[in-house]
């Protein structure tokens, strides 16, 4: 898995590429929290355009997102979702929460 | 079901293992003709389990997962995955959605993925003993010309 980030203003857009599995959460969590806490984002995106794979260990990594973004007072969403890191987030009926829109 | 084909997998319970089960899985039912999204269930159903052995079973230690692959009757992938760790004192209750004891990093999702992804699941576990996790999936057949 690749993590990358880019802010614009107080917008903060991650990109997430590869396997997102349970090997590759924890960096992923570190890295966000890191982004988060040192950035202070108003609106933060989570880009899973180049995902290959995920698991029920991506659903932990964006449910924790969506709670420090609420802590922070500021907007979540996921975008750009492929097709079957979508089943697993369909799954977990995790967009009742977070706003997440597929990949076109 | 008659046996078509079968493959088995041993490895220690590191996180690394986790991509490299699912690929070989892939690998193994590609001669299915799975299409891509059964494909990607499959490889998910994998990574569930795996991860639940490596998360749950050995907690502490690194032990052994024991990963079996079976192709039944001509059009069923069936996979066993086996650990020789902790085992579940509830069944019942590790099954049900958003029940973890994997705290904040676990999304307790695990079984439920497993079971809406393929076409049965069966758990069968002892404290101390272990755990099986048995899966089918029938896949379709592609239609020549689709």
């Amino acid at each position: 898995m690749t993590i990358t980030s880019k802010a614009d203003g107080r917008k903060l857009r991650i990109f997430l590429s590869g396997e997102l599995d349970h090997h590759a959460a924890r960096e992923a969590v570190t890295y966000i929290e890191d982004k988060l806490e040192t950035q202070l984002p108003r609106d933060c995106v989570l880009d899973m355009t180049g995902l290959s794979f995920m698991d029920s260990s991506g659903i932990a990594v964006v449910l924790k997102t969506y709670r420090r973004m609420k802590e922070l007072d500021g907007r979540f969403w996921v975008e750009n979702v492929p097709p079957q890191p979508m089943r697993v987030l369909d799954a977990s009926g995790i967009g009742r929460l977070v706003g997440i829109s597929v990949k076109s | 079901m008659k046996e078509d084909n079968r493959m088995e997998l041993r490895f220690p319970s590191r996180s690394a293992n986790e991509g490299f089960a699912r690929g070989a899985v892939a690998c193994f039912a590609a001669q299915l003709d799975p299409t891509l999204a059964e494909l990607g269930d499959i490889k998910t159903a994998v990574s569930e389990a795996v991860t639940n052995c490596i998360v749950h079973a050995y907690p502490d230690v690194i032990g052994e997962v024991i990963l079996r692959a079976r192709i039944l009757g001509g059009d069923t992938l069936e996979l066993t995955v086996r650990d020789r760790g902790v085992g579940i004192g509830d069944v019942a209750k590790a099954r049900e959605p958003m029940f973890t004891t994997g705290g904040e990093e676990r999304s307790g999702m695990g079984f439920t993925i497993m079971e809406s992804f393929m076409d049965s699941l069966r758990v069968r576990s002892r404290v101390g003993r272990g755990t099986v996790v048995v899966m089918r999936r029938k896949i379709a057949r592609k239609t020549a010309g689709k």
